[in-house]
């Protein structure tokens, strides 16, 4: 039951801003309602206008459809439909508001955790109006070093082009994929597809200017953060590098935080994907990297454009199989991947697998920018994943950082919002059908490790399989056989074609991911130095830009893309983030360097994500087999779109759901 | 009994509450909430909490009927208590939930079955209270919209 009042006077926020902190807009969340009563009175007597809800999925959903209607967040801590952390984490990417938790319990652990979820504050049960009547102040202070207009307008004119049709694009397909585990978070995404035309379509009416972090901005900050190193990077260096008008230090700095954050949590994921893949024998690191490229993009959704990522990755779903794809792939990347996969050269992908390096460009149809370029970047991917299945760990543990954040961003558009890597299986199913392919990916990478064809078997097994599986095995990935022969194909330069495709939708995703990790973390890099990432990464920044479309194809020139992706997938899931699917694609360090893209910083994560990768996959075998289900859902994406409308991919059916890697994770 | 006198029952009513640490501070809060925009939030808002309140310690009685208790659910349904109580006032069943909670964490059966006797306890005599006090309440608004 929700119950939502909309109290006090006029909505308007013209009327809101002018009086501020009268009149600003309170959205509170909480499942007992005693409390949610006695909080909203009192936020109402300190003058605010207060929407009540009690349940968080109606809440996010509210927030969704227009996140300018709502100045700030409160929301308790124990909630049963959603933990009220994932929550917050989701709120605060995708929507950058400012959220305070309430409890009854004043445990430091608990008090620590609302720190590091990135609450802005944390009041006891019982609220006192006192403490209410200050809380103004944190939307205030969030509002000061958002650059407005200008960065907005920037954002916004870049992902009004892209997302425009993406989210037309993506908001149909994604209604059928999705996960129906994932099943508000779906709504979520075509909410955020919609808001993402509502916003692209008046950025000039938007009253709080916020810096829109696109998939194209993302990966430029990923880029930068990578070229001078995670340790290294400072603000005011990232935004020197970056070189984009009208973003200012302090969006740069809070960005970096989250993403920070976001590659902690990858890592973590990683490792236990690492681990998963290192035992499950890596057989498809492809995988990983695929998941890592999805969870990668899917982070750029949330937290760069919030919304317009997700459009930007509906929107990727493009036709045909790859728009079956990506829904059920749940590669967040939706749009991206099925763009790429569509594009569906599975020659191209078989070739690039095949060849190492070869991967050529596959000609991936323009419908969907992005998914062409997902798509090249997954042949490569899947190579990577098969020559360096240990890197792929490697990497995976450290695509996970990375992605972490991105991922995280992504996350929270699926389901789960938080799509850690290695969490629990029904990861897999989450929205952010990006991080599952990270994590898929990682894991496949790791598995396959050498295995070409296994790569693709294990990817495709890991989609079928819900994450939790870990890595499967191939064979059931190539049993699952949707994903089965989409990833043999596509390992295997055999071909199938469509394996390719698929590869690289995951790819895609995950690079989008990944890239972001990969950016962040620049480990490996070395490795990948080539693009693969480059691609997740780009995709994941361009969050819906079209510029996914170039990144797919900057992997696909090479294996490596392919491998990144994988991780990115991996990465996604093992933790929210696509980053662990950039390690994925980091492992395949040899792959990895025929990604000419070049242009995701991905790539070259990815070849440190390898190493990343089996790291992170080791703390989640859920994770690892999320990046298989992210390769298997680009593989059957590719092969049978049909296979997407299942819902059910996770827990150890590949499904093609629209998000099976959301489900892992 | 005339207005005056029956809103200083209520009043000292409410203040023997307080005293007797059945109601704390946070009571107060929620009747100065009530107001012209508000008439019957008070009201209002113990029954909710009464509803509320008799579900979850329903829901506990039965859990702790089972042969495995299932400690982690039962704390959460304490939590979900605490937190009612606390915001509506409800001193003592507050910190009756806290010895309940101690139990639970302390997987100890016997310990959760005593404490929750003890906010069944409470929580019965609180319920008590609160209907004479709504009584009153409605009593005065009575004559007060006599008296218009």
């Amino acid at each position: 039951m929700t119950m939502e009042e909309k109290m006090g006077g006029s909505n308007r926020e013209d009327e809101a801003m002018d009086r501020f902190p009268v009149g600003m807009r309170v959205l509170a969340v909480d499942d007992d309602p005693i409390c949610l009563k006695v909080l909203g009175t009192l936020l109402l007597k300190c003058q605010y206008q207060v929407t009540t809800t009690n349940q968080a999925i109606s809440a996010l959903k509210m927030l969704r459809e227009n996140r300018n209607r709502y100045d700030l967040v409160i929301s308790d801590v124990n909630m049963p439909d959603m933990d009220g952390f994932k929550l917050l984490e989701l709120v605060g990417l995708e929507m950058d508001l400012p959220v305070i938790m309430l409890s009854a319990h004043s445990d430091t652990k608990l008090v620590m955790k609302g720190i590091t979820h990135g609450a802005c504050d944390y009041l006891l049960k019982p609220v006192r109006i006192e403490e209410l009547k200050n809380i103004w102040q944190h939307v205030v202070r969030r509002k000061k070093p958002d650059s407005k207009d200008r960065v907005n307008a920037l954002n916004q004119d870049k992902a009004s082009g892209g997302i425009g049709e993406a989210v037309q694009t993506s908001t149909s397909c994604s209604d059928q994929k999705f996960n129906k585990k994932r099943k508000d978070q779906n709504e979520d995404e075509e909410d955020d597809g919609e808001d993402n035309e509502h916003e692209n379509d008046d950025p000039s009416t938007q009253k709080k200017p916020r810096v829109v972090w696109s998939v194209e901005l993302h990966r430029k900050f990923v880029a930068a953060v990578n070229h001078l190193g995670l340790d290294k990077a400072v603000p005011k260096k990232i935004l020197d590098l970056m070189n984009v008008e009208g973003l200012t230090r302090e969006n740069v700095a809070s960005h970096l935080q989250k993403y920070r954050l976001y590659l902690k949590r990858l890592s973590s994921v990683a490792t236990q994907q690492a681990n998963m893949v290192a035992a499950l024998g890596g057989k498809d690191p492809s995988y990983l990297r695929m998941g890592s490229l999805d969870g990668f993009g899917d982070f750029r959704t949330l937290t760069g454009s919030g919304r317009l990522s997700s459009a930007s990755l509906s929107s990727y779903q493009p036709s045909g199989m790859f728009g079956r794809l990506n829904s059920s792939a749940a590669l967040n990347l939706r749009g991206i991947s099925s763009g790429v996969i569509q594009q569906g050269h599975p020659q191209t992908l078989s070739n690039s697998i095949n060849g190492r390096g070869k991967i050529q460009p596959v000609g991936l149809p323009a419908n969907q920018n992005q998914n062409g370029t997902l798509f090249q970047g997954i042949p490569t991917s899947i190579e990577l994943n098969q020559l360096s299945q240990n890197k792929s760990a490697n990497h995976f543990g450290e695509l996970n950082p990375v992605n972490n954040p991105n991922v995280f961003g992504v996350a929270t558009n699926f389901p789960d919002a938080r799509m850690t890597v290695g969490s629990s299986s029904s990861s897999l199913s989450t929205p952010s059908g990006s991080p599952l392919l990270l994590q898929a990916n990682t894991q496949q990478a790791q598995h396959s490790g050498a295995i070409g064809n296994q790569s693709s078997l294990g990817v495709a097994s890991l989609n079928q399989e819900s994450f939790d599986m870990g890595v499967h095995g191939f064979s059931n990935f190539v049993d699952n056989g949707r994903c089965h022969e989409n990833w043999q194909n596509t390992v295997q330069l055999s071909s199938f074609p469509s394996n390719s495709l698929s590869t690289c939708e995951a790819f895609s995703h995950e690079q989008l991911h990944t890239n972001n990790l990969q950016e962040s973390i620049s480990w490996r890099s070395s490795h990948l130095s080539d693009n693969p990432i480059d691609l997740s990464a780009s995709m994941a920044n361009a969050g819906l830009e079209d510029s996914r479309g170039d990144m797919q194809c900057q992997i696909s020139p090479s294996n490596n893309v392919i491998h990144n992706i994988d991780y990115a997938a991996k990465q996604q899931w093992g933790e929210n983030s696509s980053f662990a699917g950039a390690d994925s694609l980091v492992s395949g360090a040899p792959y990895v360097q025929h990604l000419e893209a070049g242009k995701l910083a991905f790539n070259t994560k990815l070849r440190s994500n390898e190493d990343f990768l089996f790291e992170q996959r080791k703390p989640q075998n859920e994770f690892s087999q999320n990046n298989f289900e992210t390769l298997d859902i680009i593989s059957s994406s590719m092969i049978k779109p049909e296979q997407y409308n299942e819902t059910g991919m996770m827990e150890g059916e590949l499904g093609y759901d629209a998000f099976p890697l959301g489900s892992c994770i | 009994m005339d207005l005056a006198a029956l809103k200083t029952q209520l009043k000292n009513f409410v203040q023997s509450m307080f005293e007797e640490g059945v109601l704390d501070n946070q009571f107060s809060q929620i009747q100065a909430l009530q107001d012209s925009t508000n008439p019957n939030f008070v009201e209002e808002v113990i029954t909710l909490f009464c509803n509320d309140a008799e579900r979850i310690i329903n829901e506990i009685n039965r859990n702790l009927g089972y042969q495995n208790v299932d400690f982690s659910n039962l704390d959460s349904y304490v939590h979900q208590l605490k937190g009612s109580s606390s915001s509506i006032g409800a001193n003592r069943l507050k910190l009756a939930c806290a010895n309940l909670r101690q139990a639970s964490d302390e997987r100890n059966k016997e310990g959760c079955l005593q404490a929750l006797q003890l906010i069944t306890c409470e929580y019965c005599l609180l319920r008590r209270k609160f209907q004479a006090l709504l009584h009153l309440e409605r009593s005065i608004v009575e004559l007060e919209t006599n008296q218009k």
